[in-house]
């Protein structure tokens, strides 16, 4: 059947290509254009308001482009980046030991529920699945790390809580239980333990997968607002994205560097450029790995 | 031997359960494996579910969940004796099923339009324009949307201006909120959406297209009966998925992209919304316990209800 299907289709890019562009072509790619600058707008302008004067913005408003272009917000908030740079060592520690640990807990707990001699394996999915359906929410969630676990303003409660995902145990599961079993039955031969098999065979085969999970691990934990948000209070443990909704409520925030003292704040230029001094780094890495994430979503039907 | 049998006696029901001593080993093993999971499972996902009692109870931080008096339905009859239990019941509801014929629409279509041009170069840059948002969060997204919208410079009203169009306090205006999310949410999963019907789309066989264009069937036509047909189940699939988490709001895009602006409240307070604000700014506790509770109850419904539909249909794409 496919070789039928081979040389029709051949014969189809082979005509496509003498024939470069067809109108009904043009048209997708005019109106798949369209569509993509739509959602880039909203970035430019906030990029473009960043790079903006302060006096021209209240003269003229927001621009697509800069208006009496200016990299003074910048070097305002640089003047003294303690807040900015404190944030983002916060977010960047959570994010590591947060991805780490995770994934090393969550692949220590998939590989028992991926071996079929394994006796609570029924009952162990059931009690990671269930997870999934059913949750306590908010309240008793923030009773809990509050008033039991007295993780309120301690970092812990900002990477405890992710550790263990059960959609992405249950993606590693899925992707153990298809290693194959000689494999593993060869090392149990030659009297490799458990812990053993699981360090040298099962992690080294599955680095793809891990590598996906990881990534995933990596946007959620950079990209977290909500537990700093019910958690947090104190300012020096604010990640990164936390401190941002902390400047886009009140400004003066800013204002309370103590270098700055005394300055005017540029406001409006101030509070664009902290968010692409927020965002721009990551999304550009994000971007870079962008067809891992497209992979792990086509195979994984993951949930961000 | 003896030695053996003496262990074996010991832990008589161990080893009824496992089978051989050298199966009942390499299970513990596993198990212990698997213990720094159960433990965090246990603590951060099961801990909250008996902790839905809170719903039941007068609840005061020096006497704990335990320790506090029971109340029986009272938060309930409070929360429901208000307009407002009303209102985020309806706005989660609507805003959930405007998200799902939305973002269904738009991912089916862009999908589609994907794959005409899925031989060229610029496929790749139309992924990455569709897929950025992914990766940007709703407190950052918020700052794009103050942008467009400020009372002081937004550009949108500057654009309004050039039509003649008088300009719109968007913050302050919550008829507008319901559009906003929507397009906010949009512009947040359509490239996930795409993604995911996209790989449905080259998932069909290309002989279904080869026979159509020997029948001489339009481009149109092709969409029409062989691609919409094909991806039906996934679209209903997933539907039925999305459906399942009606009863959850988007916390962050309720609560950051409106700026938490009580003048909005009739149209983007959201039951998550609510809840937090009673937790965490009101310190209403019972009121937020409650509320929490429904959501966690009628939700569980949904997704088992969803699921059993799901299951019937094509048991491969069920959760369980």
């Amino acid at each position: 059947m496919t070789t039928v299907a081979q040389p029709a289709r051949v014969q189809g890019a082979v005509q496509a290509r003498r024939k470069p562009i067809s109108w009904s072509n043009l048209a997708v790619h005019l109106v798949l254009i369209g569509i993509g600058l739509a959602c880039l707008i909203p970035m430019l302008l906030v990029v473009a308001v960043s790079f903006s004067d302060e006096q021209a913005l209240v003269v003229e408003g927001y621009r697509l482009y800069p208006v009496g272009f200016t990299t003074h917000a910048y070097t305002y908030i640089l003047k003294n980046p303690q807040q900015i740079l404190g944030a983002y060592g916060v977010t960047a520690l959570v994010t590591a030991v947060g991805t780490l640990v995770g994934l090393f807990i969550c692949a220590l707990l998939a590989y028992p529920l991926s071996r079929q001699d394994f006796k609570l394996r029924g009952v162990l999915s059931f009690y990671v699945f269930f997870t999934l359906l059913f949750h306590g929410g908010m309240v008793p969630f923030y009773i809990l790390v509050t008033q039991y676990l007295g993780l309120k303003d301690n970092i812990l409660a900002l990477i405890a809580p992710y550790l263990v995902t059960a959609w992405y145990v249950l993606i590693l599961r899925t992707s153990f239980a298809q290693l194959p079993t000689e494999l593993l039955d060869a090392a149990r031969i030659d009297g490799a333990g458990e812990w053993r098999i699981f360090f040298r065979i099962v992690l080294p085969l599955s680095k793809p997968v891990l590598a996906t999970i990881g990534l995933f691990y990596v946007l959620r934990y950079w990209n977290d607002w909500f537990l700093a948000l019910l958690f947090i209070d104190t300012p020096s443990l604010y990640p990164l994205q936390y401190l941002l909704q902390v400047l886009m409520r009140n400004m003066s925030v800013l204002a309370s560097n103590p270098q700055t003292m005394g300055e005017p704040i540029p406001t409006q230029s101030a509070r664009m450029a902290m968010a692409v001094l927020a965002f721009g780094p990551a999304l550009f890495v994000f971007l870079m790995l962008q067809k891992y994430f497209v992979r792990g979503i086509t195979i994984g039907g993951l949930k961000g | 031997m003896t030695m053996q049998k003496n262990v074996t006696s010991s832990n008589g029901l161990l080893t009824k359960f496992f089978g051989s001593r050298r199966d009942m080993q390499t299970n513990l093993t596993l198990l212990s494996m698997a213990l720094p999971g159960i433990v965090l499972l246990f603590i951060f996902a099961y801990l909250p579910m008996v902790g839905l009692l809170i719903a039941f109870k007068d609840y005061r931080f020096a006497d704990g969940i335990l320790g506090s008096a029971w109340v029986g339905f009272a938060n309930f009859r409070f929360l429901f004796g208000t307009d407002t239990a009303w209102r985020i019941t309806r706005n989660t509801l609507l805003m959930n099923c405007l998200f799902i014929v939305v973002n269904t629409a738009a991912s089916l279509t862009i999908a589609v339009l994907l794959n005409e041009v899925f031989k060229s170069r610029m496929t790749k840059y139309y992924q990455t324009l569709l897929f950025f948002p992914y990766f940007i969060s709703w407190v950052i997204a918020s700052y794009f949307v103050f942008a467009l919208l400020s009372a002081q410079g937004g550009i949108l009203n500057q654009w309004l201006d050039a039509l003649g169009v008088p300009p719109t306090a968007w913050y302050r205006s919550p008829q507008y909120w319901p559009a906003i999310l929507t397009l906010a949410n949009l512009w947040n999963g359509v490239g996930f959406g795409s993604i995911v019907y996209l790989a449905g789309i080259l998932g069909i066989d290309p002989m279904l297209f080869e026979a159509a264009k020997m029948d001489g069937a339009s481009k149109w036509q092709q969409v029409r009966y062989i691609t919409m047909p094909m991806l039906l189940p996934l679209v209903i699939i997933l539907t039925l998925l999305a459906i399942g988490r009606i009863f959850n709001a988007d916390f962050g895009l309720f609560y950051f992209l409106p700026r938490d602006t009580p003048m909005l409240y009739p149209t983007t307070d959201v039951i998550d919304t609510f809840v937090y604000r009673s937790l965490v700014q009101l310190g209403d506790i019972s009121m937020a316990a409650a509320a929490g509770f429904y959501q966690s109850v009628v939700g569980f419904a949904m997704v088992v209800t969803a699921n059993w539909i799901v299951r019937r249909i094509n048991a491969d794409y069920s959760l369980y």
